[in-house]
């Protein structure tokens, strides 16, 4: 379904914010951190040590990085398509 | 009085499928965000109320999931007779410290290289953000691996269901490779490696030899039981962060718009993959659209080059092109021009179209071709900028540079669009582009770039090209026939110097 709907999302976009279009999917795939807050979460009752534990956890930061990093640079991408409107 | 710590069983992290219906509809919702997100991007003025509403997505996910699984620990406060007196609910504080450590310490990090970063870098800085997705994809399939109690995924015989195996195999996968392969094409981009394609001998062999033992392992790690299959696990691990490798470094400069379009969408397809096996609707609908949003990127940019995706992949194509090349390499005469003699052509001009290229990218000419552009627009210069598809290191490249130098965005044409009105243009201004306006590419059946679409400069009545040399040609190492033509003027010199000078001389 999700697919489906993508498909139909992604031609709509102009090639023109081809790259905010990566910056954006990009900071969406890191809801992979998700994954990783389970994981966390998973780890902390588990009696198996603590190694699922902080693999949760750098799965964490490294997909915080992407999910801020992702959005922020897309929004300074945008901001520069917004200042030539006022023009 | 002594308190005792117990793990409720009703939070467990892995009753995925007992998972309440409101965070059934939480995840839906966030979903929904992100598909709004890419719809807003299908015209820029709607496009930042598209970027909000993917961070709501982001947060509602988050939020969602921090909820739900976070395990509460029931206080049991035992009295005198070891009768227990009174119950009462806590989170486990030190969990949600350090979560929000990690997210903290990943915000700033994210934040501060997004603020650094310039334009030009962009391609480099997007391949890296794919390596962190597929890196964080591999660490949670290994933690899912290693404690696959908590995550819900055993049978009745404390085995790791077989479908669940599938998923584990497939997501890891995908993952390291997604997180070789871009720490490949970051170094390549970064001209931390070189950009020429680095071939093996008998790489095709390797590459399938390497892929066929991540499926055969894959299906072994499927279909026997748990115990004893950790080394198969490590082993698909380890031969995918391989195959990622192997898969980039044949893969040369101008065909890494494709490659970066395609580890966009194989990014979304680990996530998606950990989505399966988490029983995470939110991860699973997320990672199908970004997964198919980078295929099809992944397709145009192919579909703009004239090739198919397989032979993209397979790679090597500078290497096999320039060995074409030097053979119909021959001395022709060509006119060098100055910037003094453009800038009078461009002022006598009316219609000037500009098509930038990587080299624009390199020499970080973008700002002081608008100032060329707006002086010429004062002079009553009817100034146009053609983009073509596949121009610089990423979809959408140069469209962003031009916006950075504040280029209105109705002045920027595609290629389709603009391409019947190189007969009118006085002036046709290449700037750091080469192969995209070559008319091998429509006449020549031995050229490589054969059938590529291209600008038709040539009709044009006057061509300048700039460039470093005329030694050098363009990534797909071919030479081109508009350099030698009556109406072209060679520019030689760097990008940025050059338009710098002409600007000097429009005074």
């Amino acid at each position: 379904m999700a697919c489906f709907v993508g498909y139909y999302v992604v031609w709509s976009v102009t090639p023109a914010l081809h790259t905010p279009l990566m910056a954006v999917t990009n900071a969406i795939s890191s809801v992979i951190i998700v994954g990783a807050l389970i994981a966390a979460a998973a780890g902390r009752m588990a009696d198996g040590g603590q190694i699922p534990l902080w693999l949760g956890l750098i799965g964490v930061v490294l997909a915080s990085i992407n999910i801020f990093g992702g959005f922020a640079v897309t929004a300074r991408m945008l901001a520069m398509y917004k200042k030539k409107e006022r023009k | 009085m002594m308190p005792f710590f117990m793990l409720s069983a009703g939070v467990d992290a892995g009753s995925a499928g007992a998972a309440p219906a409101w965070v059934a509809l939480a995840y839906l919702i966030a979903g929904i965000c992100f598909i709004l997100a890419l719809r807003g991007l299908s015209s820029p003025s709607t496009s930042r109320a598209g970027n909000r509403f993917g961070m709501a997505g982001m947060l509602i996910a988050v939020v969602t999931t921090a909820l739900t699984h976070i395990p509460t620990y029931v206080v049991n406060v035992a009295d005198g007779a070891g009768q227990i007196a009174e119950q009462s609910l806590a989170i486990d504080q030190s969990l949600v410290m350090m979560i929000a450590g990690a997210i903290a310490l990943g915000a700033v990090i994210g934040i501060t290289t997004a603020r650094r970063i310039a334009m030009t870098d962009m391609p480099q800085l997007v391949a890296a953000f794919h390596s962190l997705v597929g890196l964080a994809a591999v660490l949670v399939g290994v933690a899912a691996y290693l404690n696959p109690g908590a995550f819900g995924i055993l049978d009745a015989n404390q085995e790791i269901l077989t479908i669940s195996r599938i998923e584990l195999g497939l997501g890891v996968a995908i993952g390291a490779i997604t997180f070789s392969g871009s720490v490949i094409a970051f170094l390549k981009l970064n001209g931390n490696m070189s950009g020429a394609p680095i071939l093996l001998p008998m790489r095709h062999l390797i590459n399938l030899g390497v892929l066929a033992s991540i499926i055969g392992l894959t299906a072994w790690f499927a279909l026997i039981p748990t115990i004893g299959t950790g080394p198969i696990f490590w082993a698909i691990v380890a031969l995918s962060f391989v195959i990622g490798f192997l898969l980039i470094i044949p893969i040369g400069g101008a065909d890494m718009p494709v490659v970066v379009s395609m580890l966009n969408s194989y990014s979304g397809w680990a996530a998606a993959a950990m989505g399966f096996t988490l029983h995470n609707s939110a991860m699973i609908i997320t990672g199908a659209l970004v997964g198919s949003s980078g295929a099809i990127l992944s397709y145009i940019m192919c579909k703009a080059m004239n090739r198919s995706f397989i032979s993209v992949i397979a790679g090597g194509f500078g290497a096999e092109a320039s060995s074409s090349g030097d053979g119909a390499k021959t001395d022709r005469p060509w006119k060098r021009g100055s910037s003094e003699d453009a800038a009078f052509l461009l002022q006598q001009a009316e219609n000037v179209i500009i098509i930038p290229g990587y080299g624009m990218a390199v020499a970080q000419a973008q700002h002081a071709l608008r100032e060329m552009g707006d002086m010429l627009k004062e002079n009553g210069v009817n100034v146009r900028y053609a983009i073509h598809p596949v121009a610089g290191r990423m979809p959408g490249h140069m469209n962003v540079l031009l916006a950075e130098a504040n280029v209105p965005y109705d002045e920027v044409f595609e290629l389709e669009d603009i391409n019947s009105e190189f007969a009118q243009a006085d002036v046709a201004f290449i700037i750091g582009a080469n192969d995209v306006v070559n008319p091998a590419a429509k006449t020549d059946k031995s050229s490589p770039i054969y059938g590529m679409p291209v600008f038709d400069v040539e009709k044009a009545k006057t061509v300048m090209f700039i460039k470093r040399s005329m030694g050098g040609v363009g990534y797909a190492g071919v030479d081109n026939d508009v350099f030698y033509m009556d109406q072209t003027m060679m520019l030689l010199s760097d990008a940025k110097k050059m338009v710098e000078e002409i600007v000097k001389h429009l005074d």
